[in-house]
């Protein structure tokens, strides 16, 4: 296999250009610290400590601040996530028509603890409350697409889908 | 001409650059800026298109594509469909997607204009059929119809459906009908007449009194009266002052705001601009949970939409009055649901609730003066000031004034959104709307108002729904989740459920919200586990007490809610649990344990080879038994028994 | 400016227009526990330990965030109000480690205070505590964070006062600290460990690495001097037990700084009694130096100066002050080099 080194070098390179046009675009706004964590985190995938280091620097607000902030939120990941999100949804209503019993099944499909990554980074699972879509409860969402109706049986073939 | 934006000749006389009061009306029933016949005829013939009149027959698919349906499929209906009418060169049929109709479960929802045929659970594999029948025969696809759960008679039409007949859809009465990717449908269907009348025949201050007179108070949960509120704001002094939209629905269970911002966004905006006019700003921010990308990308929709019409900008429709509007995608946090975690959130901090007072109304976003309503409050402006305070005040009880929409989950046949007027009965909601408790099993609580809320038991149910009744019978209104619960449903589990989540949201600003939740949640679960202890319900009771008493923000003070009520309701339940170690509801694993009936037992050995664990004794023909030493509670026995012989004792 | 009376168990005060429940209270001699306030930082009402019962409100608000109003009727000491106290200390307690025998802070603890004040136990609770490794990453403050009561006093402190913002809330809920940037040591942070932070915890959870195990509190004779550093003059309180500087803490009252000090004049106090520091004047006999008396020193140095200034003229000397001098001692510096001495060449630097 040839080397990468170079292409990553490019992905890195677009990445720290395209957050520098986030920051022209937010900068002097006023509270603008939660809209450019979010896009940094749609360019990087995660907030990179070095990434949150900028942020400070730029928007002149405290590392210790947007660590903060970063650390409040559940939607902002400070570590790497993988490439599809499972999210199975533990609300009130999937509550009571065995959600429960989904989110174990998708565990021990994947091998893996809420909040947790798969080691080859195709999986992250994520327990939610309430996604909005109760009438098709129990519900988990892979990506942006949903899944109602489930029944534990279900779930490998879904998961199966994004291996 | 193909959108309304357009101008139909060169001697229109306003345009975006030269606003003028009559823009709407001119649109859409004029010309009346200048006199053509021709002119005229190009806009009926453009209005005729859209018409969303009953009285103007018009055939119309549309097709529900709200985060239910589309997760449901709806969006494969949708092209197929598109391409089946094309194929079969229907003509003057249009295929269009609306918002939701708030019966998620039947998704996808698809209706047939101008009859009303109701269609559920239709995939793209039964286009065909709607199609070749339905379309071109007028023949109703049986197997599509809905079938009530009650009688079990099929319903041809929207209206004959149960679960709409009860309903008094004004806030969701575009939801479905109208494609909430196009003002023109909006506006057709009677939008922004409220805003027109708003800056054309009020001050102010009249329209202030307008808000007060319909008796409107906020949706969101608290119930304050919206009207003082805004007059609050107006009073505030500023040089900028603010509106605020909460679309931050985070409990769990309720999906209105979700499903009004999906299917009729533009209410929100002229809700809000009207707000902003009353109360003499000219900035907005809609706070809308990340959780909602679609109704995050529909509001944007509507807003550039409503900005290149001229509703939203400088000098709308030459009043002079100017305003702007703003989405905040949140971050995920329930907590910012509460008003000055939301405005923190908003301002880029951690979203943690400030002390009030200072309210809102007076020291809120950036210190300045603002306004704060949800959704569904502004969702009701535009029809107060269209049709009257007074005739808002006409509907609903004597505090509780006008409709509310109510998300109705859990064990109920029929789960969905319903619009019902203040005043409706609980057993009206669940039993008519609602379809009753599905399988046929017997009704033991709803949990009304999320996990701010409490439950009611069976005797309550013929309480008149309003904001005080509910506090008094230790619930509240909350948004409006409400989640049926049959008697397989555990009341210390559900407890436990709900304190799991707001210990699990709770900001940890302040002691008995961080803490408390932490060891009341502790104990309860502990419970739920079998090792409940002498004492347990004496110390949650203390707690709650104290948290509520004493927590920063409504999250904290509301959090003991679901213990307070179910210890109110079922404290048998507790003590089973604590004393007897068993769950009635044979929920909690740790308190159940399985029985075969010998008395119904025959001997067919299915659940002995089925158990995971070999904890089932018993010869063929013979009477079995199980080992609780080595059963593992997993259920398997009793779901493969056909003769209903295993039971949880 | 306006004034407004308000009633407080039982008791009518009048206090000038804006002032807290907590303040009024206090101006009348009534004492409401508090944690979380500090009348030099904001107030962020989180702690909820100072809740009072007023007429006519929902709930028990925090007196330290509740303006007085006129006419309002306030009960510091209902049964409510002692349950609802008693509560949030069990809670508190309930997530701190019953380490009083040997806590540093044992004596002037806040949180010990009210616990026994109010008589309440910390084993009501048998659950979750949270665990955090001892922040020991430098010579100057140690951060025990298993001993934080989350009052946020800190945070307030360094990016109020400090204006450095080492600080932040992080993370939610049971798990909300006062964090450094990405949860590192305060080594790794950009903190200047001025210390200011230990000057306002009202627990062991961040005390003053030098003074652990050097004494009790209650051992401690506090003397209030000015420190030896620079030329600003702050005020702080020698910590001394058996005759000997054992610690600095800051005095309130100090009316140049306050409680704020710098890293030396807090942590800066080791030379006192230090063995390398010279206590007697050393002269050089024989090429190696030998204890001698501050006369037969003092008597060296005036002769050696007579003679450069004859021999050389008073140019050839020069004076270089310290900022360890006060104003008044370098005055005096001034007077000896220019009348004395006969020469312009004297210098000072200006900080240490």
């Amino acid at each position: 296999m040839a080397c990468q080194c170079s292409k990553e070098n490019e992905n890195q390179s677009s990445r720290e250009q395209e957050l520098r046009t986030v920051f022209d675009k937010f900068r002097g706004q006023k509270g603008s610290l939660i809209p450019v964590l979010q896009t940094a985190q749609d360019i990087y995938g995660y907030l990179p400590k070095e990434v949150m280091a900028q942020i400070s620097q730029e928007l002149k607000i405290p590392f210790s601040k947007v660590f903060g902030v970063a650390t409040f939120y559940s939607q902002f990941h400070l570590e790497p996530r993988g490439e599809n999100i499972v999210r199975v949804c533990l609300g009130t209503a999937c509550h009571v028509r065995g959600g429960a019993a989904i989110f174990s099944k998708v565990k021990e499909e994947l091998n893996i603890e809420d909040g947790e990554t798969t080691e080859n980074l195709k999986f992250t699972l994520e327990s939610v409350a309430c996604i909005g879509a109760c009438g098709l409860a129990p519900v988990m969402v892979v990506n942006d697409e949903t899944h109602g109706r489930l029944t534990p049986e279900k779930v490998p073939g879904i998961l199966a889908k994004y291996k | 001409m193909d959108n309304l934006m357009v101008a139909c000749c060169s001697k229109c006389n306003h345009s975006l650059s030269n606003p003028c009061k009559d823009y709407i009306l001119c649109r859409t029933e004029g010309p009346i800026c200048h006199d053509s016949k021709e002119c005229k005829e190009k806009r009926e013939t453009f209005i005729g298109k859209v018409d969303l009149a009953e009285d103007k027959p018009h055939r119309r698919v549309l097709i529900c594509a709200g985060t239910g349906c589309i997760s449901s499929g709806s969006k494969d209906v949708h092209s197929e469909m598109l391409a089946a009418v094309e194929n079969a060169g229907i003509e003057d049929c249009e295929v269009t997607i609306t918002g939701c109709h708030g019966f998620c479960e039947q998704g996808p929802i698809v209706i047939i204009e101008p009859e009303g045929i109701f269609y559920g659970g239709v995939s793209a594999d039964d286009v065909e059929e709607i199609v070749e029948k339905q379309l071109k025969d007028g023949e109703i696809v049986e197997r599509l119809l809905f079938t009530e759960p009650n009688s079990g008679e099929k319903d041809k039409y929207y209206r004959d459906i149960m679960f709409y007949k009860k309903q008094e859809r004004t806030v969701l009465k575009n939801c479905g009908h109208i494609n909430p990717e196009k003002i023109e449908e909006y506006i057709i269907a009677g939008g922004y007449r409220g805003l027109l009348r708003t800056l054309c025949d009020f001050k102010a201050l009249e329209v202030i009194e307008q808000v007060k007179t319909s008796g409107l108070r906020g949706r969101g949960g608290a119930g304050f009266p919206t009207g003082l509120k805004w007059q609050f704001t107006a009073q505030a002094e500023g040089d900028q002052k603010y509106v605020v939209c909460n679309a931050d629905e985070g409990d769990p269970g309720a999906f209105m705001d979700r499903s009004v911002l999906e299917g009729n966004p533009h209410a929100v905006i002229e809700g809000m601009l009207i707000a902003g006019y009353a109360v003499g700003a000219s900035e907005g921010y809609v706070y809308v949970r990340a959780e909602y990308p679609l109704a995050i990308k529909r509001l944007q929709k509507a807003i550039t939409q409503a900005e290149q019409f001229g509703i939203l900008g400088d000098n709308i429709l030459d009043s002079g009055f100017s305003f702007r509007l703003k989405i905040k995608a949140g971050a995920g946090a329930f907590v910012c649901g509460e008003e000055t975690a939301l405005l923190n959130s908003i301002e880029g901090e951690r979203g943690m609730p400030r002390v009030r007072p200072p309210f809102p109304a007076n020291k809120g976003l950036w210190q300045k003066p603002t306004l704060l309503n949800n959704v569904e409050t502004y969702a009701n402006v535009p029809i107060i000031m269209e049709k009257g305070g007074e005739w808002y005040a006409s509907r609903g009880t004597e505090k509780s004034k006008g409709t509310k929409v109510f998300a109705l989950t859990g064990k109920v046949n029929n789960t969905g959104l319903a619009e019902v007027p203040m005043g409706i009965s609980m057993r009206e909601i669940i039993f008519d709307i609602g379809g009753g408790i599905n399988n046929g099993k017997k009704f033991k609580a709803v949990q009304i108002g999320g996990p701010s809320g409490g439950c009611l038991p069976e005797d309550k149910l013929d309480l008149p729904v309003d904001y005080d009744s509910l506090i008094s019978a230790g619930a509240m209104m909350g948004s409006g989740g409400l989640v049926v619960m049959d008697e397989t449903t555990c009341m210390v589990d559900l407890a436990r459920f709900f304190l799991t989540f707001t210990q699990n949201e709770s900001c940890g600003k302040c002691t008995p919200c961080r803490e408390g939740t932490k060891r009341m949640l502790e104990i309860l679960t502990r419970i739920t586990e079998g090792e409940g202890q002498e004492g347990d319900i004496e110390t949650l009771e203390r707690m709650a007490k104290s948290v509520k008493n004493t927590s920063l923000c409504g999250l904290g003070q509301t959090a003991p809610n679901p213990i307070l009520s179910t210890l109110r309701y079922f404290r048998d339940e507790y003590e089973a649990h604590i004393k007897k170690k068993w769950c009635p509801a044979g929920v909690c694993t740790a308190l159940t344990t399985f029985k075969i009936d010998p008395e119904k037992c025959t001997g067919c050995r299915r659940c002995a080879k089925n158990c995971p664990v070999e904890a089932i004794k018993g010869e063929v023909k013979g009477i079995h038994e199980i080992d609780p030493e080595i059963c593992t509670k997993c259920g398997t026995c009793m779901e493969k028994c056909k003769f209903e012989a295993v039971y949880k004792g | 400016m306006s004034e407004v009376t308000i009633t407080i168990d039982g008791q009518e005060v009048t206090v000038p227009a804006g002032t807290t429940v907590l303040q009024a209270a206090r101006m009348a001699g009534i004492e409401i526990p508090t944690l979380c306030h500090d009348p030099e930082l904001t107030s962020p009402g989180a702690c909820r330990l100072c809740v009072v019962e007023i007429e006519g409100m929902r709930n028990l608000p925090a007196s330290c965030v509740t303006t007085a109003g006129d006419g309002m009727v306030v009960n510091t000491i209902s049964p409510d109000v002692m349950d609802a106290r008693k509560t949030v200390i069990e809670l508190l307690l309930a997530n701190h480690p019953e380490d009083c025998l040997t806590c540093e802070r044992t004596g002037q603890c806040r949180l010990q205070e009210y616990a026994y004040h109010y008589g309440v136990r910390g084993d009501v609770f048998h659950g979750d505590r949270t665990e955090f490794p001892i922040d020991d990453s430098n010579p100057f403050i140690v951060r025990d964070l298993n001993k934080c009561i989350r009052c946020g006093k800190c945070v307030r402190v360094c990016d109020e006062v400090q204006g450095r913002s080492i600080y932040s809330f992080a993370y939610r809920g049971f798990d909300s600290i006062p964090a450094t940037a990405m949860d590192e040591s305060l080594a790794e942070s950009e903190c200047v460990f001025c210390g200011s932070c230990v000057s306002v915890c009202p627990t062991g959870a961040l005390t003053e690495k030098m003074m652990h195990g050097v004494g009790r509190s209650w051992e401690l004779e506090k003397i209030k001097t000015t420190c030896p550093y620079c030329g600003v003059g702050c005020n702080f309180d020698l910590n001394v037990k058996d005759g000997k500087v054992v610690g600095v803490t800051s005095n309130a009252e100090s009316e140049v700084n306050g409680r704020a000090l710098c890293v030396k004049g807090r942590f800066g106090y080791n030379f006192i009694d230090h063995p390398d520091r010279l206590t007697k004047p050393l002269i050089k006999k024989d090429g190696e130096f030998q204890e001698a008396t501050w006369e037969e020193a003092i008597n060296l140095v005036a002769e050696k100066f007579t003679q450069i200034k004859q021999e050389h003229g008073g140019d050839a000397l020069a004076l270089f002050s310290s900022a360890r001098c006060t104003n008044e001692e370098n005055y005096l510096a001034n007077k000896f080099c220019r009348a004395v001495l006969g020469t312009n060449n004297i210098d000072h630097c200006a900080r240490l």
